[in-house]
């Protein structure tokens, strides 16, 4: 008999792979629902799987799962450790709750005779999230990113029924991803071309000897600034606020979750494991590049988004801030830092899919979203405004909520490397936050609605549950913090440590 | 010197078509040239890793039962994947800029930013009424 | 379109000969040098000809719509049905060794199945691409030239 346990790191990646074909299929009946709870199935599927591979791994350690039974480094490796299962969990977990959230929504925005494609797109986008997470195979990671991004464009361009710019927006993000995917491939070339082999593992043990060669440097380089465009690090983020503010809402909910959660991974995976520490330019990028360019992003975020109008438009800038937190703590390369950084990962997603699913629920209430257009909302769609506002304290650092807790890391990282200068620079970031979340509350609670404006009613409950469940975790895991820094913890020891 | 330049001449043309590549995606503003720039950018790419698996006098690798050199099948297999994603990348960036010149009228950027910036000023104007 | 003799003629000629090789192209992939990709490609090139000569509305008599919608389909779903099929054969995923009695066999197959699944998706995909286009805008009359 067949072990599936043992078979679930592929099962993870096949199965909403295969469904996507599958689901193409519902054409033929037309049958919008069924491709939603087809969608439904696979994600909650991918989220059972993630939290048994977790599981697993904190017990038993590392799992490597061999394709096609070739053996690693020549065929290619499945290789989840605590940092990928973490990962795999938040995607995972982010789709399994957004997708009960998308269908009225979904409903809503997409044309009608468009919805089958479009959880087929996304059963894609999510195939090449969990890939890129979960391989063990560098060029594999491509393969992956390409399937994810492709498909995000697709995405993205499909909230062209509400605004036209959702065309230019997919356009932009598409150049620039692409640039940036064959930034990677390029890097990755020159790596093989000194190494000959593909497997991450491999890669970083043949690199150790070879940290003076130029070819090296050159696919280093390469590789950080490809990596960096998908992550959208300042300055290379300008694909980012437009296509969160014009994609469909259940895309903007799970990319910003998600997307550029999975590209901060590589990046940490490339930085630390492929390359580490015995290449003496690693600590220079981690201080001279990225700590400047991760400040100057939390505060080009936060000024940007207090100069929105537009709401949604104004959550992206936000979330360029917030990446530039994440970048901060793997800037500062100590073990506290790095935990700031992959709880942030995590409590970021938790953060922006609340934030962003309370969007959603405005968007199905009121259409376009700007600061004039929620004017007195807040008495009219209480229960909305009310996750709105708690994910914004979140988001802000308020003690209890999940923001806190990273804020609070990333502080004690900060003093642990000496560099007292940047504490007061998180605490005005953090009062910025406060600055633009205080608009849209000014906006919702102490204006009158606009007389244009019929009276508008408080969402379903099928849009409320999803909302609240993420507005609990923010709290949840606020207050309930052992398990969640436990992991943590241990990724950042893995990161720094020599061992594999 | 001059050697070192000759014998390396397919990187020269590498590198001469990745800036060629890159230089169009930057500088021109028709979003149909900027695909083509994107083409000639990733093809670039493909010639980078097809150099990197030839092997002097190595024959192509199908086996034929006698031992002999042959050249890196391996970065082709890999090339192959990256050029599907090309033609996708490609198919994908041309149907935005069909969709983009039915709902705008024009492919050149210039001309979106004018008809963009017209639109926001009106949204302005309804927001401070 | 009538009276492009030579084009139609000449399509006629040409469109038999570019299948057989795509057929050839995918057939021998596991000999010689070819594979799935090339095959569907040269294979969705005899399409695209008889379309681009013979008009886009007959060559949707010839492949329909609905027809695509499967085919593109199908070839992953063939794909991914040999690798799910090594899972119940106890072996790991995509593993050909255990599908026939001897791994050299079980390689075989394989390889042919999972080339076989490429070669219909990639053709059934350029043609989708090409009518997505194609179906855009009006076709062009004759007396436009």
């Amino acid at each position: 008999m067949t072990n599936w346990l043992h078979h679930i790191p592929i099962l993870i990646v096949a199965v909403p792979l295969i469904s996507a074909p599958i689901c193409i299929l519902f054409t033929f009946g037309a049958n919008r629902k069924a491709a939603w709870f087809w969608t439904l199935l696979v994600s909650w599927f991918a989220f059972l799987c993630s939290i048994y591979l977790l599981n697993h791994v904190l017990e038993n350690g590392i799992i490597s799962y061999h394709l096609g039974s070739w053996e690693p480094p020549l065929g290619i490796e499945y290789r989840i450790d605590l940092i990928n299962a973490f990962v795999l969990l938040i995607v995972s977990g982010i789709s399994a709750i957004a997708i009960p959230f998308g269908r009225l929504v979904v409903d809503k925005e997409i044309e009608p005779d468009r919805q089958i494609l479009f959880y087929t797109t996304y059963l894609l986008c999510l195939t090449g999230l969990l890939g890129v997470t979960i391989t063990g195979d560098a060029f594999n990671i491509f393969v992956f990113l390409e399937i994810s991004s492709l498909s995000s464009y697709v995405l993205i361009a499909m909230g062209v029924r509400s605004d036209r710019r959702a065309l230019t927006a997919a356009y932009n993000y598409l150049i620039l991803g692409t640039v940036g995917a064959t930034f990677f491939v390029i890097g990755l070339g020159f790596l093989y071309m000194v190494t000959g082999t593909l497997n991450i593992m491999d890669l970083s043990d043949r690199l150790t000897h070879l940290a003076d060669n130029k070819a090296v440097h050159a696919g280093y380089a390469f590789i950080i600034i490809g990596l960096a465009l998908k992550v959208a690090l300042f300055p290379m983020h300008v694909w980012l606020p437009n296509s969160y503010t014009y994609a469909p809402s259940l895309i903007s909910i799970f990319l910003a979750a998600t997307a550029t959660k999975v590209s901060i991974y590589v990046l940490l995976r490339f930085l630390f494991k492929v390359f580490g520490f015995s290449f003496d330019f690693i600590p220079l990028t981690l201080t001279f590049i990225f700590l400047p360019l991760a400040i100057t992003a939390i505060f080009f975020g936060s000024v940007g988004a207090i100069y929105q109008t537009n709401i949604k438009r104004l959550f992206a800038y936000s979330s360029v801030a917030q990446i530039g937190y994440i970048v901060m703590g793997i800037a500062l390369s100590n073990t506290i830092g790095l935990t700031a950084a992959v709880l942030h990962i995590f409590n970021h997603a938790l953060i922006k899919g609340a934030i962003f699913m309370a969007a959603g629920c405005l968007v199905f209430r009121v259409g376009k979203l700007t600061t004039y257009t929620i004017r007195g909302l807040g008495k009219e769609m209480p229960w909305t405004f009310a996750a709105l506002v708690l994910a914004g304290l979140s988001l802000i650092g308020i003690p209890t909520t999940v923001g806190f807790i990273s804020k609070w890391y990333l502080l004690l990282g900060i003093m642990e490397n000496g560099w007292w200068p940047i504490i007061p620079l998180i605490v005005i970031g953090s009062l910025l936050a406060v600055v633009y979340m205080w608009k849209i509350i000014e906006a919702a609670y102490f204006f009158q609605a606009p007389q244009d404006r019929a009276p508008v009613k408080e969402v379903p409950l099928e849009l409320l549950i999803p909302l609240w469940v993420l507005v609990g975790c923010n709290f949840y895991f606020g207050i309930q913090t052992e398990i969640t820094i436990r992991i943590a913890k241990e990724a950042a020891t893995i990161l720094l440590g020599n061992s594999p | 010197m001059l050697e070192a330049i000759f014998n390396h001449y397919n990187y020269w043309l590498i590198i001469f078509l990745m800036m060629t590549g890159l230089y169009i995606v930057v500088s021109r503003g028709n979003l149909i040239k900027k695909i083509v720039g994107l083409n000639i950018f990733q093809t670039s790419v493909f010639l980078l890793y097809i150099t990197i698996g030839k092997v002097n006098d190595g024959t192509a690798p199908i086996l034929t039962g006698k031992s002999e050199i042959f050249s890196n099948p391996l970065p082709h297999v890999l090339i192959l994947t990256a050029i599907v994603v090309g033609i996708s990348t490609t198919a994908l960036g041309l149907a935005l800029v069909v969709r983009i010149r039915e709902s705008y009228g024009t492919i050149e950027e210039e001309d979106i930013l004018v008809s963009e910036g017209h639109q926001t000023e009106m949204e302005l104007n309804k927001i401070q009424p | 379109m009538r009276h492009h003799l030579v084009l139609r003629v000449i399509a006629k000629m040409l469109i038999p000969f570019i299948l057989l090789f795509g057929l050839y192209v995918q057939f021998h992939g596991d000999f010689g040098p070819g594979g799935g990709f090339q095959a569907g490609v040269i294979f969705a090139a005899a399409f695209i000809l008889y379309a681009l000569v013979f008009g886009d509305d007959q060559a949707r008599k010839v492949v329909p719509d609905k027809a695509l919608i499967v085919l593109v389909p199908l070839g992953l779903i063939l794909y991914a049905v040999t690798g799910f099929y090594g899972l119940f054969l106890e072996g790991n995923f995509l593993d050909y060794n255990v599908l026939l009695n001897s791994p050299k066999a079980g390689q075989h197959i394989g390889i042919f199945i999972v080339e076989l699944g490429v070669g219909i998706t990639v053709a059934a995909v350029m043609i989708s691409i090409f009518r997505a286009y194609a179906g855009r805008t009006r076709a062009i009359d004759d007396e436009d030239w």
